[in-house]
């Protein structure tokens, strides 16, 4: 990658255990697995994959939201996960989250003048009158009208209250935003303004961005890379045309089939997926895609195929594309 | 579109609890009790402690309304100058209760873990033990005082304010909210106390008004066996036990008392209620 | 043109709201063949599902009501004013629906085998070892893989696709001659997803039925709808066979909505947003309900409302742009 990154992570582990009980052994689920990515200054990195593959944990463990197991985390050359008490609390300042949820990723008992002042009080960046300058201008910067600042998130709607979500995660002046799935829960067309504005913010700011979604289409415009994951790794990562015009990975291939174009003259008759999304709890062995690879190899139920490099910053792990296996 | 979830009182509540007539009832009821209490000696001027034996145990009489008991003191006064024991009691006990309670429920459901396991398995015991039983233990062992008492019916309500702040507490955490205020560098203690406590207080709130009405009555069924208030203070507890003992002769004076807590408990439940219903999401309709 | 199976006309459906009736639906036409999809497409709150819930006899009464005028008529038979018992036969028997929500719909304390069975039994009349029988038959038909094994697990064991394949199931279980899908799709996965519309499209192809989608996804409407019925706030404003509609939508709206949408397969250059929201139905005006955001509104917009008038013979527009001159 040519531009200096801003993020690297580096062989990054997370695993929940679940359902144990006094006699039962908790199972394990391996939401994120041995993930390696860059986020380049000022570029946004999508994340796509279905629901489960392990998005928002892997989103949440950049931010220490959730404790990742293993791996390496460099954020503007710190290492992330040995930051502790102020460190991590100066990280939070240069790093926010934009949440999927704009009903439930406010405080319903706060207004906006508090959630937005809350924490420039808490940093120390502004006293008094100069609270109230800077909420004002956050509310200015993603096109609310100065009078919300005393009402309460339930008076918004909900294109409304992402905006506010937005202006919160703003008003830290961070460097980096992680925003899981900021528009799935919006209207085409609301969705369409919120994807404008954090455009523009991003230009405005020099904002880098990683950008989780389900929607290959809301990728395709926001992103300038996009990080494929299935079952908690990362499958295939590459430029946005690649990915989109010319997917090497199966998987990528499925998904990039099965998501719908609105224009009847691409009526395509219907792609015949096989198969459901196996459990994270128990991923099949080799390649956890085999079970519904429509071109799987007899070695792929017994090897794992390594995340290789191939020209153009176009990375994919599958044996169709490198024979090599991972160790 | 989705809903905001449980946890979160529904809004417009107080609109929907000045609707509810019988909140409205729960209201007169619990005024007219405090009025009383705290305006004693106004209402009615005599001495609660001053004893007559010529006047034992007469029936009521326009000087005496609700009569006299075995030492010829007027059970009016007596009885009203109990409520304020009684109501002082029963809300010293349940602020601590809800205090201590709440506060071990919200670290509980905040903190998880192996603390949480442990909690709530001391909760369950706590609460496995029949109310009274508990707090004729607790007496027993601290010794018959005004305070211990209030420590006693304390410790009988401890487990229904952990489990009540508890619950909520697991789900907030879990809330998007409390999510983006971590990543935003606030402190646990500020989460708590500025994001979560005020999402569930109204919970709370409403569990304590109903768990008022049990501690009135653990107070009145201590004092009955003798592990309450020493006398000659007058307890409405105390006032039943001693008015059984002439409970042929003088039924008025355990059946004062009797109705005295009766009333003060409906009251408090038809508050409770109104509050619960007026609260929960889930009895919304709009 | 084949006889219609459903044929909505002029339908209002109104809610009581600050003491006042309100209305959320407002005289609607619709109309569905026999093999053929219509796609409803619209923004949230536009009155989609409460169109569908007022041809199941499912308007919530009595905050809501299905206003005189309106008529709903399935193969050929009027269902407005039809008593409750008459309207429960027509459920299930000739017109059966799936909801937006499967988890919320499934009892989760029945398993899957029963619910369905008990639907079958409940409008076919058969015993309970036949119902079974044809709750299997059908649990395959929709693909819920090892359904022998299967029907006897509880809907939480389930995957939300599997989910959404037993509402199907439950629904075709009776052989309806029209289904009504509210959003069958928007919790699933793409590639679920397709699964599930593929298994719409091969029951429609094989039993003939007619389908009601009702999606805001435009590019789940081009996948599958033959045709398309776009509401805004309450009313049709525009329908057309869904390749028109892609390639010359002909309301503002229409286009607004297309504009609006990021695409996988090509770059679509800068967004363009519809600026505001979708009116509530109590702040809607006289005119146009689009006016406030419709980049063309004049006057005449503002003050009086536009038929939905025929453009050719299978297309129609409610837009004083597209009405000749009075
Ligand atoms: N706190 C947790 N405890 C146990 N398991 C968890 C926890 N959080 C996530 N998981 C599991 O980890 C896996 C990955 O979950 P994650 O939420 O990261 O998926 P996702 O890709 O964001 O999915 P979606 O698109 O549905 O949001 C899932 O199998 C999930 O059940
Ligand atoms: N039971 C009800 N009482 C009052 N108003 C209602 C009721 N049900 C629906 N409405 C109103 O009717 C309008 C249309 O609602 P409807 O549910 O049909 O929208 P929709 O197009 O299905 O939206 P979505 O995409 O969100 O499902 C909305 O403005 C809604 O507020
Ligand atoms: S490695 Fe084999 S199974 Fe995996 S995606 Fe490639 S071909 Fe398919
Ligand atoms: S009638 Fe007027 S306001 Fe309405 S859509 Fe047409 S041009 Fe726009
Ligand atoms: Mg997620
Ligand atoms: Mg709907």
């Amino acid at each position: 990658m040519s531009a200096k990154p801003i993020l690297s992570v580096e062989g990054l582990g997370k695993r929940f255990e679940v359902g144990g009980g006094l006699l039962r052994r908790p199972a394990q689920v391996h939401a994120v697995v041995d993930a390696s990515f860059e986020v380049a200054e000022r570029a946004c990195l999508g994340l796509v994959g279905e629901s489960g593959c392990g998005k928002s944990t892997l989103a949440r463990c950049l931010l220490r939201l959730v404790e990742p197991d293993e791996g390496r985390i460099v954020f503007e050359g710190e290492d992330v996960r040995s930051l502790d008490g102020p460190a991590l609390r100066r990280l939070r300042r240069r790093m926010q989250m934009v949440f999927q949820d704009p009903y439930a990723s406010l405080n319903p008992r706060r207004t906006v003048r508090q959630t937005l002042a809350e924490p420039l009080v808490v940093h120390g960046l502004a006293t008094g009158e100069a609270v109230d300058a800077r909420v004002e201008a956050a509310l200015a910067e993603v096109g609310l009208p100065p009078d919300s600042a005393p009402r309460f998130p339930h008076e918004f709607s909900g294109g409304q209250r992402q905006r506010i979500g937005i202006a919160r995660a703003l008003v830290l002046e961070p460097r980096f935003i992680v925003a899981d799935e900021p528009v799935s829960a919006l209207d085409v067309s609301v969705q369409a303004q919120v994807l404008k504005l954090l455009e523009a913010l991003r230009e405005r700011h020099g904002l880098s961005m990683l950008f989780v979604s389900h929607d290959l289409g809301v990728v395709r415009h926001v992103c300038d890379r996009v990080a494929v994951m299935y079952l908690g790794r990362v499958v295939e990562e590459a430029p946005v045309p690649d990915i989109f015009d010319r997917p090497l990975h199966p998987y990528t291939r499925m998904l990039r089939a099965a998501s719908p174009v609105p224009d009847a003259r691409a009526r395509f008759s219907l792609p015949r997926v096989e198969g459901e999304i196996p459990s994270a709890m128990d991923p099949p062995g080799g390649c956890a895609f085999h079970p519904r690879c429509p071109s799987a190899l007899a070695r792929c139920a017994k090897e794992r195929p390594a995340l290789a490099d191939l020209r153009g910053g176009h990375r994919v792990a599958c044996f169709l594309h490198s024979p090599e296996a991972a160790p | 579109m989705s809903a905001p979830a449980a946890v979160l009182p529904a809004r417009g509540w107080t609109r929907r609890f000045r609707a509810n007539p019988t909140s409205w009832l729960g209201v007169a009821l619990i005024a007219a009790v405090v009025l009383a209490a705290l305006l004693a000696s106004t209402i009615w001027p005599l001495d609660p402690l001053e004893q007559n034996v010529a006047e034992r145990l007469m029936a009521p009489t326009a000087a005496h309304p609700l009569g006299t008991d075995t030492f010829g003191r007027d059970v009016l006064a007596r009885l009203l100058h109990a409520a304020r024991i009684s109501l002082l009691i029963g809300a010293f006990s349940i602020a601590l209760a809800m205090t201590i309670g709440s506060a071990i429920g919200i670290a509980a459901g905040y903190l998880g873990g192996w603390f949480d396991a442990a909690v709530t398995s001391l909760l369950d015991v706590l609460l496995s033990f029949p109310t009274l039983l508990l707090g004729l233990m607790v007496v027993a062992m601290l010794g018959p005082s005004m305070g211990n008492l209030v420590i006693a019916i304390a410790i009988t309500e401890l487990a229904p304010f952990a489990r009540v702040a508890r619950a909520p507490t697991i789900t907030l955490k879990g809330r998007d909210f409390v999510e983006a205020g971590r990543a935003l560098g606030f402190s646990d203690l500020r989460l708590v106390v500025v994001h979560i406590i005020p999402n569930l207080l109204s919970e709370v709130v409403v569990v304590a008004s109903l768990w008022l009405a049990t501690a009135i009555r653990t107070e009145a069924s201590l004092s009955f066996i003798g592990l309450g208030v020493k006398p000659p203070t007058a307890t409405w507890g105390g006032m039943i036990r001693e008015g059984f003992e002439n409970i042929l002769d003088a039924p008025w004076l355990a059946l004062a008392p009797s109705l005295a807590i009766l009333v003060t408990v409906l009251g408090l439940n038809l508050l409770g209620d109104g509050l619960r219903d007026a609260i929960d999401p889930r009895a919304r309709r709009d | 043109m084949t006889e219609p199976l459903l044929e909505v006309r002029d339908l209002t459906v109104e809610f009581r709201s600050g003491g006042a009736w309100h209305p959320a639906v407002r005289n609607v036409d619709l109309s569905i063949a026999p093999r053929e999809t219509l796609a409803v497409v619209g923004e949230s709150g536009s009155g989609k599902s409460v169109t569908a819930l007022a041809v199941m006899g499912l308007v919530p009464a009595p905050a809501g009501r299905i206003a005189a005028g309106s008529s709903i008529r399935l193969s050929g038979r009027e269902l407005v004013g039809l008593g409750e018992r008459e309207l429960d036969r027509v459920r299930g028997d000739r017109v059966a629906m799936i909801f937006q929500e499967p988890m919320t719909a499934l009892n989760p304390t029945m398993t899957v085998g029963e619910q369905v069975a008990e639907s079958v039994r409940a409008h076919r009349g058969l015993g309970a070892q036949a119902a079974r029988r044809e709750a299997l038959r059908v649990l395959d038909l929709v693909k819920v893989p090892s359904a022998a094994r299967r029907m006897d697990d509880y809907p939480h064991q389930f995957s939300g696709g599997m989910r959404q394949r037993v509402m199907i199931a439950m629904a075709l279980a009776c052989h309806p001659a029209v289904l009504l899908a509210d959003e069958p799709t928007t919790a699933l996965d793409v590639t679920i997803q397709a699964q599930v519309l593929s298994l719409v499209e091969d029951l429609k192809r094989e039993h003939g039925l007619g389908v009601l989608f009702i999606t805001h996804n435009l590019g789940v409407v081009a996948l599958i709808a033959d045709r398309v019925a776009v509401m805004y706030a309450g009313e049709v404003v525009e329908t057309a066979p869904a390749a028109e509609l892609f390639e010359t939508p002909r309301h503002p709206y229409t286009e607004a909505l297309l504009a609006s949408m990021p695409r996988v397969d090509r770059d679509v250059g800068a967004l363009e947003p519809i600026q505001g929201n979708v009116p509530s139905i109590r702040e809607i005006g006289p005119g146009c309900a689009f006016a406030p955001r419709c980049a063309h509104a004049q006057a005449r917009c503002r003050e009086s409302r536009p038929r939905l008038e025929p453009e050719g013979a299978a297309r129609s527009v409610r837009c004083w742009l597209r009405t000749a001159s009075p």
